[in-house]
């Protein structure tokens, strides 16, 4: 009992994770098109911002104010990846729109390009950040079953964005701007709609949201200039597997390949887990080639 | 109010209007007719924006439009229902008729939740699929939900591309109908694209005819019955 329980949080701990890393890969890459090689790199851009709060906390803060920096990180690591995004799609992206393979290319020297100027600012190392102390410990549920707050943490903030993102896109008058934009640009374009603010700021968005992924990920481990890369493969991934354009496919696609993940490593090593849930995506995507959540629609012209 | 002067464009390298010129006059209905491929879409769109003229000029109320985007010319109260449709089909109906209000010059219409009735009583079948997808609807449906959208915001030029082309006949008599009292409130001129002879008689003040990207003949209904129209439309 006890290893199934601690089995099945692991499973949707790593499942909340890889959500997390493939949310802002869903917007920029789901809704928009864009094979963003970059995804990884704003998720560096991420830990690196709470890399840089915390220092700031550490050296010239008093000692007991250390521990609310996370909150702090959070937003900073949204806004500077949004804003860093916000200029990769003025300065780039708009001019590679309807060119996969292009803004592939462009994008991924993008991301070599973040890489190394990492490793300028904070050097090739990785470096560590301390976790707050409040997220210190575990909530113990039975003998030999604890839930690290950490891992309960990354948890909600999963939750709290899926849901921000579902209010934002579904729910308010800018995310109904962006879905007619992504669906229809010309038209959108002749009823109004200034289709270019919409592309920029629906890129900054998804750039953001790794962001905070890339803050979250400085509980769970050191972190790098290459930290991005690590995260990249598994990020299209699930995208790919929930069926681009949809959320709630995304969110299906980071349970299946978490849960998986788990499971497999349990039965064998983690190399071997990894290499079977591949083949799991692979031989899925070729029976359902669209993902979980294919977007359906009569014929336009019925 | 709408006023094309030799009008060039074209697509990539190929010139496919020559030096067109047309003119709408505020509440008129003016027929755009021709064959296929001579270049009546290509009118149309080159007029909204979406395609950028090579010479000439297009000026709405004055004020020269040329080098104006699509959305800058619908903010100035150009609606446009295109030749399929072009329905967002994963927005409901209402989220659809919503986007239309997106070109309102004011904020505060931008914003409302509901479309103003003015645009929807024209089209009573629609209040009933408000929350349907945009994509499930048919042809008919989705023609008359264009329709609605592209009046949403009050456009005081409508552009119409063949809105009947592939519909049932009784909803060809609704659009009819629709044309007919939008030219009866007279607050809104139409450019109308149609190929039946028949329709643009029946609700039409002015009509061009194209062929090979030019315009051939123009007149009024009275001189509809001129032999030369009959061969120009015939194939």
């Amino acid at each position: 009992m006890a290893l199934w329980l601690t089995q099945l949080f692991n499973g949707l701990s790593v499942s909340s994770i890889l959500l997390l890393i493939a949310l802002g890969l869903a917007i920029t890459f789901g809704l928009m098109r864009v094979i963003n090689m970059a995804h990884g790199e704003f998720i560096m851009i991420g830990a690196y911002s709470a890399y840089l709060v915390q220092k700031i906390f550490q050296s010239s803060l008093p000692q007991g104010w250390f521990d609310a920096y996370y909150p702090l990180a959070l937003l900073l690591a949204f806004a500077l990846a949004f804003a860093i995004g916000l200029l990769l799609e003025t300065a780039l992206i708009r001019f590679l729109y309807g060119r996969p393979l292009d803004s592939l290319l462009a994008t991924w020297g993008v991301g070599l390009v973040l890489q190394q100027l990492a490793r300028t600012i904070f050097g090739a190392p990785n470096v560590g950040v301390t976790s707050p102390s409040w997220l210190d410990g575990g909530l113990r549920i039975m003998t030999g079953v604890v839930f690290p707050y950490k891992r309960l943490f990354i948890l909600a903030l999963v939750a709290l964005v899926l849901l921000a993102m579902y209010l934002y896109i579904y729910r308010s008058d800018a995310g109904r701007r962006m879905r007619a934009v992504m669906q229809n640009r010309d038209m959108a374009a002749c009823l109004g709609i200034s289709t270019r603010r919409v592309d920029a700021v629906t890129f900054a968005i998804g750039s953001g949201i790794a962001g905070v992924a890339g803050c979250a990920l400085t509980l769970i481990g050191p972190i790098g200039p290459t930290i991005g890369t690590n995260y990249i493969v598994d990020a299209f991934m699930v995208v790919v597997l929930g069926g681009v354009g949809k959320l709630i496919g995304t969110a299906a696609g980071a349970l299946g390949i978490g849960m998986l993940n788990t499971l497999f490593e349990w039965g064998s090593t983690a190399s071997l887990g990894k290499v079977l849930v591949f083949l799991c995506i692979v031989a899925f995507l070729q029976w359902k080639p669209m993902g979980l959540f294919a977007v359906r629609s009569r014929s336009l012209d019925g | 109010m709408l006023s094309v002067r030799r009008l060039d464009a074209g697509y990539g390298e190929s010139v496919v209007l020559r030096g067109v010129s047309l003119d709408v006059e505020p509440g008129q209905v003016v027929c755009l007719m021709g064959r296929n491929g001579v270049g009546k879409t290509t009118l149309i769109r080159a007029v909204m924006g979406l395609l950028r003229p090579k010479g000439g000029s297009v000026a709405f109320k004055g004020e020269d439009v040329t080098r104006r985007s699509p959305g800058q010319r619908a903010r100035r109260g150009i609606g446009y229902v295109p030749q399929g449709r072009e329905i967002f089909p994963q927005l409901t109906v209402r989220e659809n008729l919503r986007i239309g209000l997106e070109a309102c010059a004011d904020r505060k219409s931008r914003a409302a939740k509901d479309v103003p009735a003015a645009a929807v009583e024209k089209f009573p079948a629609l209040q009933a699929m408000y929350g349907r997808r945009g994509g499930d609807l048919s042809g008919g449906q989705q023609q008359q939900l264009a329709f609605a959208r592209a009046l949403a915001a009050g456009p005081e030029l409508l552009l119409l591309d063949e809105p009947t082309e592939g519909i049932q006949p009784s909803i060809v008599e609704d659009i009819r109908d629709v044309i007919r009292s939008i030219r009866a409130e007279g607050k809104t001129a139409i450019l109308l694209v149609e190929q039946s002879l028949e329709f643009v008689r029946s609700v039409g003040d002015r009509f061009y005819i194209m062929e090979k990207g030019a315009v051939v003949w123009t007149g009024g209904k009275e001189e509809l019955d001129d032999p030369a129209v009959t061969r120009y439309l015939t194939v």
